[in-house]
């Protein structure tokens, strides 16, 4: 378990991080708990690594909505390490579980698996933000917006969501609330013109991000689509290489359909990124491993409360960390 | 969709018994494997999988499947039985008190669809019941909630109570039902801000709004999209409130929807209203026989054929088809047609309805495109009267005064045109086939044969 060692010495190493791992424990204790509470009793009471024992495990991910797909293979992965180790304590093979996991998250290269927002240095940063409806698009724009005003950026918004009841009036109260400004047009006009307004006012105004809202679409409405894809085709004409990030908003409690929402919005608008809000919940998140491993989009940022401040830029380390702290300690 | 329905899931292992002619236990094994499978890729909670799976498996390994000539389809018809049974029946019927008003209330978590759904509910009590609601904006956290449910009154020209967010919502609502007494509104539909069945502040909140004024509905509002955890949200908010029922939300997307058998299997709960869109007449009765087939991916035949029965004049479409084989069809017989099939929706969604439209190939690569059908109505409004009853006067000076005109190519003008010729040639060779009085066989020119739009 030297990996998870190494894991572990960076955290108690590094104050900052500490405090981002305590979060991140915090925001998903719940998560952390039962998951790897579920993998102790797991462990617990099988003492041969049987068909049984894997049923159960298969169970355990499924319930955290890994994805079906998923999770098959890892069993099948597993059962071929554990025969290849020839492992039949089940002891033993809590660590190989925790690997296969791991690995999953990092992907080939474990160093560049924490990737941050793709942002200008000296230049504007346009950042567009798309999902299904309600997931959380708005909300995150006005804790983004928080967090990098704080770092000192000039930031400002863009309603480009035109069609539903009171997006625009949402999208002004998180500029009051953050202090930034919101350029906007009125409820039904084109969301491409107002996100063309955004762009002109952002460079005249010498902004250092923009961030763009979208009325919320279900992936399968081909019109709506479309409607995406111009808006982010008036962004690329305005400015070379921008958006810059085309984050891809899920909520955290939605089930296998998150990686049709991921593959479809990744078609239309070619997906930088993916938000995972509403991880404060009973979710677990653990979508995150299938869309991590199906189609490879990095999670960027990670969404925890209603609050401005709830916002944390995904640390697949510390992600990891807290979903298996209660492994570590022992 | 990846997901393949159930049917396609069953082939092999049906495929296997065919070749032995015998059904053993362990073919019903690998079969109620497959169900298994099938019920979590549609995000059917585990737990309720395995229930489930287990009074199917008794079922099929007793003499109905195993004595069977066609295993597979026996272990199908047990699946929808025992699915609509766990499902229950249609029931969309809405509370009415002894004394108006009556009061609903709409809980959930953040985003289900709540605000959205208490007006299409308000729309739907006028336009059936003849109903005067009152809608209540009890959410005064989100910002700009009460701007939302106000914006929804003013669409639906329906009264909004609203008091700023200065002010708790429990005496929100003890002030709208005064309100609704004084002005004589029938129903008080309160709004309530989404929140976590674990945020015991918010969750209490929501209790002393119900002992307050006794709603005679409370509505858990869900996601359809929700997965595995949808069986901790419905049973906790339902421990909480005991709910009345529940409106699943967003069923116009492509997701399976397996949380609604999760949700009724922990609640016992009746689903009543089905989320079909953002827009307030988009509020349609929840249909349990439906969603079991959707569940298992078997498409929503019903859904369909309603679809097209509501949205598709009848006498026109025969007039149209006789204008077919009589080949006087024009490019405004054409684009009439093509009027006619989007009213029935977004042709995607439709075509996700018919069964095993995802597993046919042709249909898949087809791929109807809703921009083209755009492209190809803006050349052919571009066509005078003239050029669209006979499209043989067209020349390149026409072609281009079309192509600018719609913004189009003029070889994409020539395209349609083609195409649109090579349609009538078609349809000129079916009525000939047809009148012949030949069966069976296809023109040779029908295999290459496409709509311009497809
Ligand atoms: N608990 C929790 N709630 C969240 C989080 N992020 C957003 N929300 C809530 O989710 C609801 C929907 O958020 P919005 O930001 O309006 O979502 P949206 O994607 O912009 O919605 P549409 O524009 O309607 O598609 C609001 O009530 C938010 O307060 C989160 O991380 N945790
Ligand atoms: N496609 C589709 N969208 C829906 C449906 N119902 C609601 N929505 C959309 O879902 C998003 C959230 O809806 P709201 O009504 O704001 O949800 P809410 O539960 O009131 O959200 P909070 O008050 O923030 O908890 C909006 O974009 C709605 O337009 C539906 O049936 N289909
Ligand atoms: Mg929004
Ligand atoms: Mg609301």
């Amino acid at each position: 378990m030297s990996f998870f060692k190494k894991l572990k010495d960076k955290f108690q190493s590094n104050q900052s991080n500490e405090e981002v791992s305590y979060k991140y424990k915090e925001g998903l204790s719940k998560t952390r708990k039962s998951f790897s509470e579920k993998i102790n009793d797991l462990v617990a009471r099988y003492r041969k690594v049987d068909e049984d024992f894997f049923e159960d495990l298969e169970e355990v991910l499924i319930a955290a909505d890994v994805g079906v797909s998923t999770v098959m293979d890892l069993i099948d992965e597993l059962k071929m390490e554990v025969k290849r180790r020839n492992i039949s304590d089940s002891q033993e093979v809590k660590s190989v579980i925790s690997e296969k996991l791991v690995d999953i998250y990092y992907g080939e290269d474990e160093e560049d698996a924490a990737v941050g927002l793709n942002m200008q240095e000296n230049d504007l940063t346009v950042i567009l933000f798309v999902g299904v409806n309600g997931v959380g698009k708005t909300t995150t724009i006005g804790k983004l917006a928080h967090q990098l005003k704080s770092e000192g950026k000039k930031v400002m918004l863009t309603a480009g969501d035109t069609f539903r009841a009171g997006a625009i009036e949402q999208l002004s109260e998180w500029g009051k609330r953050v202090d930034v400004e919101v350029i906007k047009h009125s409820e039904g006009s084109d969301p491409a013109a107002v996100i063309y307004d955004g762009i002109r006012a952002a460079k005249s105004r010498q902004a250092d991000v923009l961030l763009c809202d979208t009325a919320g679409r279900l992936q399968n409405k081909v019109n709506l689509m479309n409607e995406l894809s111009k808006v982010k085709r008036v962004i690329e004409r305005e400015i070379p290489n921008a958006p810059h990030e085309v984050l891809l908003v899920l909520d955290a409690t939605t089930g296998q359909n998150a990686l049709s929402q991921a593959k479809t919005f990744s078609e239309a608008t070619n997906v930088s990124g993916i938000v995972l809000t509403k991880l404060d919940g009973t979710a677990k998140g653990g979508i995150v491993l299938a869309i991590r491993n199906e189609l490879g989009i990095p999670v960027k940022l990670v969404g925890l409360g209603e609050k401005v401040t709830d916002l944390q830029n995904f640390d697949p380390q510390a992600f990891v960390y807290g979903l298996f702290a209660d492994m570590l300690d022992d | 969709m990846a997901f393949e329905g159930l049917a396609d899931r069953l082939q092999n292992t049906i495929q296997k018994i065919k070749g032995k002619g015998k059904v053993t236990e362990q073919d019903v094994k690998e079969m109620t494997r497959e169900v298994r499978l099938a019920l979590l890729e549609a995000d059917v909670n585990f737990k309720v999988v395995k229930d489930f799976i287990k009074k199917v498996k008794e079922r099929a390994v007793g003499e109905e499947v195993m004595e069977s000539l066609t295993p597979g389809q026996q272990v199908i018809k047990i699946v929808k039985e025992e699915l609509s049974a766990l499902m229950g029946g249609d029931e969309s019927r809405i509370a009415v008190a002894d004394r108006p008003p009556t009061v609903i209330m709409m809980v959930g978590l953040q985003g289900a669809g709540k605000t959205t759904t208490t007006g299409k509910l308000a729309n739907l009590l006028r336009k059936k019941y003849n109903r005067k609601p009152l809608l209540v904006a009890a959410d005064i956290y989100r910002p700009a909630a009460i701007d939302q449910l106000e914006t929804l009154g003013k669409q639906l020209d329906m009264p909004v109570y609203s008091a700023g967010t200065d002010i708790s919502p429990v005496e929100i609502v003890n002030q709208a039902m005064a309100k609704a007494k004084e002005e004589h509104l029938d129903y008080v539909l309160i709004d309530t801000a989404g929140r976590l069945h674990i945020d015991g502040d918010l969750m209490d909140e929501l209790i002393q709004i119900k002992s307050n004024v006794k709603p005679n509905e409370i509505f858990l509002v869900v996601d359809a999209m929700t997965g595995q955890d949808a069986v901790n949200v419905a049973e906790s908010f339902n421990e909480q409130l005991d709910v009345s029922g529940v409106i699943l939300t967003k069923l116009d997307g492509d997701t399976r929807g397996g949380a609604a058998l999760s949700i009724k299997a922990v609640t016992e709960k009746p689903i009543k209203f089905a989320g079909m869109g953002e827009k307030l007449d988009q509020l349609e009765v929840f249909h349990p026989e439906r969603m079991a087939s959707r569940i298992l991916g078997m498409g929503d035949v019903l859904s369909l054929i309603e679809k097209a029965q509501e949205n598709v004049d009848e006498k026109r479409a025969k007039e149209l088809e006789e204008k077919m084989r009589s080949a006087s069809f024009t490019f405004d017989d054409f684009l009439e047609q093509m009027g006619q099939v989007r009213k029935m929706g977004p042709l995607d969604e439709l075509l996700d309805m018919i069964p095993g439209s995802n597993k046919m190939k042709g249909l898949k690569n087809v791929e109807i495109d809703e921009k083209q059908i755009s492209h190809v109505e803006a050349v052919i409004q571009s066509m005078t009267a003239e050029e669209r009853q006979d499209p043989s006067i067209m020349n390149a000076g026409r072609k281009k005064r079309i192509a600018k005109g719609s913004g189009r190519s003029v070889s994409e003008v020539n395209r349609l045109l083609k195409q649109f010729d090579e349609m009538k040639k078609m349809m000129k060779q079916m009525t000939n086939m047809q009148q012949g009085g030949k069966k069976g066989k296809k023109g040779k020119k029908g295999k290459g044969f496409n709509f311009p739009f497809m």
